[in-house]
């Protein structure tokens, strides 16, 4: 079977999204997970958009962006962003997902500064809504591409925070959300520590190893002692990742 | 009677928005964002300005690198459907073509603070934006004590953009406007700012307006100028007007990744016309009615009846 890495990140994601939960859909490829979630396992889910969107059905047209007119048609409610992330602020998020540029051991994420931000090195686009489904939902997800120096020890700036030094950090800092549960990348699926919130290796995807994916990671690496390789996807849900990007805008 | 607010593009641009204003835009973040208006701003070389904004696709991007802008309050600069803007990262890391200084805001804060102005509040308190790099970049947040909880606390405080421009679907004369589809932070942004610039796809006479005053945006005190400017919002979409016209995303993301290459993309499509009916002539009209939603969908009459 035959896919990209971007195919297999989406289905990845799309996997996270539990029947029923509420979910915090962003940009790009969260649009396809979402998407292809609703048409697979979660029939229930409900995706709420942070330009006002709430959706009990996927858009039945490919999406640029979150405000292309189709996904307004069929929506459930059309809001102001202000309501939509009170929503979050209520606690009535399930589920988030975040991108990121760099990402450190413990899943905080900097999308903002590369570099001290008093005279940084390069400039990120910034940060969207991403800081506040970080501090609100109960629980969110990173996709991202993985290359070591974007898999850092420690960010230089937090722009959305995960599990801060790591440890009980969330709760001592009064963040309302449960913070980040797994991060999927290019090579494999992280999830974090119970305990010390440390992201460790739970799966590498087909044709990766954990010495590939150790390689491309900027911290001492843990890896689960039961970590295996990522279920490859099926041809259901690739045909539905190719339907919903028919030319392979996101994904190819 | 109340004279009329209708002028054309030019003529709002110079009166209501002066070099050194801060200007909101974007407000209903990927929709509806007033391109007409802002390449009206380039040609007219406004300097100075303070940009103020959710996230921006490629507007914001566009007036950074034509020099127009000292300074950005908002969430996000680049290009949604490409990636980053490659003017916003030359004129922070580099100064060109001059240097700006960035407020970092979330979607959330950014919301609050505007929110917090049309309430006539200081500020709002809220927990976003707790352990994050914002508290120390952007000195305009404040970290606190809840005086009930004793839980630390990030205080926002209320922003007024001196003048707000709104890309709607249609207008009265006097500013009354229906705003539909994504509205994002356009609300709260217009009920914030000083001025109001409303810039419109079709012009209603009054009586057609306030038969639906549920759906009027913005009280009509607050708009200072009336524009009819058919496909303004263009290349970003407009509910039941016209789609998004990624491809042009894409180009303009190719072309600017130079310096010159910016320059020979802002000479051909902002300074090289006159006007935006200008713009859209370069487009073709095999482009825009490409872009022409193919289904009506309209929503139910409401009975207003008393």
């Amino acid at each position: 079977m035959d896919y990209t890495d971007r195919e297999l990140m989406v289905i990845a994601a799309a996997r996270e999204i539990r029947d029923g939960d509420v979910t915090f859909v962003g940009m790009r490829l969260p649009l396809l997970a979402f998407a292809l979630a609703k048409r697979t396992h979660a029939p229930a889910a409900l995706g709420y958009f942070e330009n006002g969107i709430v959706r009990e059905t996927p858009s039945d047209e490919m999406l640029f962006t979150m405000s292309d007119p189709p996904n307004l048609v069929g929506a459930t409610w059309s809001t102001s962003t202000a309501n939509m992330m009170g929503m979050l602020a209520q606690g009535l998020v399930d589920l988030g997902f975040i991108g990121g540029a760099e990402v450190d051991r413990f899943g905080n994420l900097n999308t903002s500064y590369v570099g001290d931000w008093r005279a940084p090195k390069v400039k990120l686009p910034g940060s969207g809504g991403a800081p506040d489904i970080a501090c609100y939902a109960k629980r969110f997800v990173i996709v991202m591409p993985q290359e070591r120096h974007r898999f850092v020890e420690r960010v230089s700036y937090i722009t959305s925070v995960g599990h801060g030094d790591g440890g009980d950090w969330r709760r001592r800092h009064r963040l309302p959300g449960g913070g980040p549960v797994a991060l999927i990348t290019t090579l494999g699926v992280f999830r974090f520590d119970a305990e010390t919130r440390e992201a460790y290796l739970a799966s590498w995807h087909p044709g990766q190893s954990v010495e590939t994916v150790r390689a491309a990671t900027g911290w001492n690496l843990r890896v689960a002692p039961d970590a295996t390789e990522t279920a490859t996807p099926t041809a259901h849900e690739l045909a539905i990742v190719r339907d919903c990007d028919p030319r392979g805008f996101w994904t190819r | 009677m109340i004279p009329s607010k209708i002028t054309s593009m030019a003529d709002a641009i110079a009166r209501v928005v002066p070099s050194g204003a801060s200007v909101c835009m974007g407000t209903a973040l990927e929709a509806a964002i007033p391109f007409a208006a802002g390449h009206e701003i380039i040609r007219q070389r406004l300097q100075n300005l303070t940009l103020i904004g959710p996230i921006s696709d490629m507007l914001f991007d566009q007036l950074i690198g034509a020099g127009c802008v000292a300074r950005f309050i908002g969430a996000w600069v680049g290009n949604v459907s490409s990636g980053l803007g490659h003017n916003y990262r030359r004129a922070f890391e580099q100064g060109i073509p001059r240097p700006i200084a960035v407020e970092d805001q979330s979607n959330f804060t950014i919301a609050l603070s505007l929110l917090a102005a049309t309430l006539g509040a200081p500020y709002i308190p809220t927990r976003a934006l707790l352990g994050t790099g914002f508290l120390d970049s952007n000195p305009a947040f404040k970290r606190a004590e809840d005086p009930y909880s004793g839980d630390p606390i990030v205080l926002v405080p209320a922003l007024v953009p001196d003048v707000t421009i709104l890309q709607v679907q249609r207008a009265d004369a006097y500013g009354r406007c229906h705003l539909w589809g994504t509205v994002g932070i356009s609300r709260e942004a217009a009920f914030a700012a000083r001025r109001v610039i409303v810039v419109a796809e079709e012009i209603w006479p009054t009586e057609r307006i306030v038969a639906d005053p549920n759906l009027i945006l913005v009280p009509d005190v607050k708009v200072a100028a009336v524009v009819h400017e058919p496909f303004g919002a263009l290349p970003a979409p407009l509910q039941g007007f016209y789609g998004r016209y990624t491809e042009f995303f894409t180009r303009y993301h190719e072309a600017s990744r130079t310096p010159e290459g910016f320059a020979r993309w802002l000479d051909e499509w902002v300074l090289g016309v006159v006007d935006w009916k200008g713009f859209l002539d370069k487009l073709g009209t095999d482009a825009l009615k490409a872009l022409v939603p193919r289904r009506v969908l309209l929503s139910e009459p409401l009975d207003y009846g008393a």
